[in-house]
């Protein structure tokens, strides 16, 4: 059930991106967060949600080959960390190619995939993840 | 109808989703023995979609509905109702249009349901958002038709169940193409069914054309035409469901149309049939390059079985609207990646592994 929650709860950073934004130093969190590490109290009450535009730039990456039995259908699959046009950095998986198609600096955007299931009978888990410009 | 032209209903935005993943008839003909070149002239079709492991219905309602919003920048929180229809939806009970309204950002106050009529529970999903809209219970609604559809290894499903879906917003305030008029026709016609708990469906066969297909497409479309007053050559573009490349093209000439009016909508022969998705993503795909003034004759058809019919008309708007703002199916159609029947076999999980494999 604390996996169920979870779900529930980052519903709308996994579905849509939302992000916070600090309204003291500018800077932009992703995951959101409530307080920025770097202005601290300064930054309470300043937070501010705002959606991400799904579109940055491969920073780095690996191929995955030894994959969990979840995945097999995928594999092998690419994950990689993905720098938002906004700033906030994220690992994600980069889909719908080979990996001999993925390259450092390459544009990605985000696209709203499966990420897993709770076997056949549990909840189904939603997010993004990354395609190739 | 509505009599007031100025206050007239119809589609504020559209967008639609097709995987990216392709395979040939004569690659699934090649694994069962079957001629392709029957498959190819048979039921004209050439190829269709295949989703990803990990995309569904409610992944491919999503991403037609951000098209949708995003070609006319659409704010979501106007958006007050969304019914998603389908007949492959991932949750039998759990509706995909709340993981759609929650992924678009909708608004809590929200009207929402799945919808299921076999191909037709998206254009039932539409005819209900208008007449939302025409009473003033909302400002938008979004009514979208999606399909992962199933057909059972070897069988002639096989050759056109595919994948897609489209979502069309439809309110009062400056749309781009006006529903003049919608009907339904319905009947107890037991042509194809899918019992619970089955993965595949079944269909009768040569039963699903004349007494199915046939007698509820041609029946709609004639009896909005003549409420209409209006003859084939007074539409631009026709589109019709899609179950093959054939039955759309002998419903489109039988009732006197050209094929210079049905073709743009014809994206079976290349997508294979979306089901719920068929028929709107046939409309998204004239809707990408018809003009103002344009008019335009779409019915879909479900089995079990209904069509529903619509009149529509292209309005001044759309030349204010950027169409290259969302994907065009121009677009979708050429980024394409072509695989064989083992990777279909396991993306379509055709393939059954233990427990731990979903």
């Amino acid at each position: 059930m604390g996996e169920l929650s979870s779900v529930w709860r980052e519903s709308s950073h996994r579905y849509r991106l939302v992000a916070h934004g600090c309204g003291n130093c500018k800077a932009v969190y992703f995951p959101p967060r409530d307080i920025c590490p770097k202005c601290h109290r300064d930054s309470i009450g300043k937070m501010k949600e705002m959606e991400l535009s799904g579109r940055g730039k491969i920073e780095s990456f690996t191929v995955v080959h030894d994959v969990p039995p979840a995945f097999i259908r995928q594999r092998p699959y690419v994950l990689a960390l993905i720098r938002l046009d906004e700033g906030p950095t994220l690992t994600a998986q980069v889909v719908d190619c080979d990996p001999s198609e993925v390259a450092l600096g390459k544009r990605v955007r985000s696209v709203f995939r499966r990420v897993r299931e709770d076997g056949k009978s549990g909840i189904i888990q939603y997010g993004y993840k990354f395609v190739l410009e | 109808m509505l009599k007031d032209g100025t206050d007239m209903s119809g589609i504020i935005s559209y967008g639609s989703y097709i995987p990216k993943y392709r395979i040939k008839p004569d690659e699934i003909a090649r694994v069962w023995g079957e001629d392709p070149e029957n498959i190819r002239n048979g039921i004209y079709i050439l190829s269709k979609s295949v989703p990803s492991p990990d995309e569904d219905v409610a992944t491919i309602s999503v991403e037609a509905a951000r098209n949708a919003i995003k070609r006319r920048k659409v704010n979501p929180a106007d958006i007050g109702a969304i019914y998603v229809g389908s007949e492959s939806h991932p949750y039998a009970v759990k509706p995909t249009a709340t993981i759609v309204a929650s992924a678009i950002g909708a608004d809590f106050r929200l009207f929402s349901a799945d919808y299921e009529f076999a191909c037709k529970a998206g254009t039932a999903g539409m005819q209900n958002v208008k007449a939302m809209v025409d009473s003033g219970m909302i400002k938008y609604g979004m009514a979208i038709g999606s399909d992962t559809s199933q057909g059972a290894p070897g069988d002639a499903l096989e050759y056109s169940a595919s994948a897609g879906g489209t979502a069309f917003i439809i309110g009062k305030e400056d749309p781009i193409a006006e529903i003049n008029d919608t009907l339904s026709v319905t009947s107890d016609t037991p042509d194809f069914w899918r019992r619970e708990g089955q993965p595949y469906p079944t269909h009768g066969e040569r039963f699903t054309g004349e007494p199915a297909y046939f007698k509820h497409t041609i029946g709609a479309a004639k009896m909005i035409m003549e409420r209409m007053k209006t003859k084939p050559e007074d539409y631009n573009y026709a589109v019709f469901h899609q179950p093959n490349g054939k039955f759309p093209t002998r419903a489109a000439k039988s009732l006197g149309f050209t094929e210079e009016q049905f073709s743009d909508g014809l994206l079976t022969p290349v997508i294979g049939n979306t089901y719920s998705g068929s028929m709107m993503t046939g409309l998204s795909a004239i809707l990408d390059k018809a003009s103002p003034g344009d008019r335009i004759l779409a019915v879909s058809f479900g089995s079990g079985a209904g069509s529903d019919a619509f009149d529509l008309t292209v309005t001044d708007k759309m030349d204010e609207v950027d169409r290259n703002s969302a994907p065009t199916i121009k677009e979708m159609l050429s980024k394409v990646k072509w695989i064989d029947y083992a990777i279909y076999a396991k993306f379509k999980k055709k393939i059954v592994f233990g427990e731990s494999v979903d």
